[in-house]
């Protein structure tokens, strides 16, 4: 019975330990302050760097594309 | 002149092809018309101009066999605004340059896999002695280095706002130098060759030695001294910090996004290659 209690006393420890130690990670990621483009971000000013790169990359591709399918088409015109 | 030509029902759209051997070329024209009653109940046919259907088909059966290309775009895409959007790790020095991971280390990850087929195509040449092998060798290895530039040019506007200056030699940026310079000499050397199977051969065995020379520059020596690059001499790697998988979630996709990007450029380029064996051939 007593080995029972301890065992139990025990287990509730170990989870004070890990609450302990969660809080204590919460506490070391908040505390120091490392500046990131928080104001950028909550302006929605973001998007625009989103869709400026978005806008680009598409335009690559589709060139890409543009240039697969003239090479297709030779391809095509060679075999016959 | 109308080989397999039916009427069809009203107003649906039919496709006729004529064939004719024109200098001994086979010209195929392709017509699409429809079939109308007008006003004054007088039968028409109305061609339509366009030779091609686009339809959903049409992309379908492109689908079909270039899927992989269109999940690059759609990977790209994803890794592109999740990696400006998500939320990262907030470490000091790095602050927002964290998401350089999404964008500048693909590039490295995307060159050593294009440059490993491209020595796996140039063990296939010394084995067989098939041009064709060497074309694809040279292609890969060509995007391979595309991409090596790339990675460098980012690596340096990394570099300037993290380590304070574009170049500080490095070790991880004075590998990187070595490498690409050693593959800029692999094209220098195929051009300087004129025999065919001479030039092929040749760069094929400086390929191979090239590749094994470029692994260590990259990923041993500068493990072994003091670099600043993250994940060299003592510096923790990305995946230390990244307990939360958050990174992993963009970073991996955007290496998937820019390998099956870099082959099919060489792909592209193999195909134009190939075009032009074979215009040679028969002229």
């Amino acid at each position: 019975m007593k080995n029972l209690l301890l065992i139990c006393f025990l287990f509730l420890s170990l989870n004070g330990f890990a609450q302990q130690s969660a809080s204590s990670m919460i506490n070391e990621e908040s505390a120091p302050k490392v500046e990131m483009a928080d104001q950028f971000r909550e302006d929605g000013k973001i998007y625009v760097l989103v869709a400026i790169m978005v806008t680009i990359f598409l335009g690559v591709t589709v060139y890409t594309v543009s240039i697969d399918k003239k090479v297709s088409r030779l391809e095509k015109d060679l075999k016959n | 002149m109308f080989p397999c030509c039916y009427f069809p029902f009203y107003g649906e759209v039919r496709r006729i092809s004529l064939e004719n051997t024109f200098k001994n070329k086979t010209v195929r024209l392709n017509f699409r018309y429809t079939f109308l009653i007008n006003k004054d109940r007088k039968i028409g046919l109305t061609f339509v101009k366009k030779t091609k259907s686009r339809g959903p088909y049409r992309i379908m059966m492109d689908l079909k066999k270039n899927w992989w290309k269109a999940l690059a775009i759609l990977i790209l895409l994803y890794s592109i605004i999740g990696g400006l959007l998500i939320e990262v790790p907030r470490l000091a020095i790095l602050n927002e340059t964290i998401r350089a991971l999404f964008f500048h280390v693909p590039m490295w990850f995307g060159m050593i896999f294009l440059l490993s087929v491209s020595v796996f195509y140039s063990i296939k040449y010394l084995s067989s002695n098939n041009l064709q092998h060497d074309v694809r060798a040279v292609e890969f290895a060509n995007s391979g280095v595309v991409f090596g530039v790339l990675g460098i040019l980012t690596g340096m506007v990394w570099a300037k706002f993290t380590w304070g200056d574009y170049w500080s030699n490095d070790p991880k940026q004075n590998g990187a130098a070595i490498g690409l310079l050693i593959y800029f000499a692999y094209f220098v050397l195929r051009n300087s060759l004129e025999d065919e199977q001479k030039k092929a051969r040749i760069s094929a065995v400086y390929n191979i030695f090239a590749f094994a020379t470029l692994i260590p520059l990259l990923f041993i020596l500068p493990r072994l001294t003091d670099s600043l690059h993250p994940g060299n001499g003592g510096n923790p790697g990305f995946n230390a910090y990244d307990l939360d998988n958050r990174l992993r979630l963009v970073f991996y996709p955007a290496v998937i996004g820019w390998t099956l990007m870099g082959v099919w450029f060489s792909s592209i380029r193999v195909r134009i290659r190939d075009l032009q064996n074979q215009m040679n051939e028969t002229a």
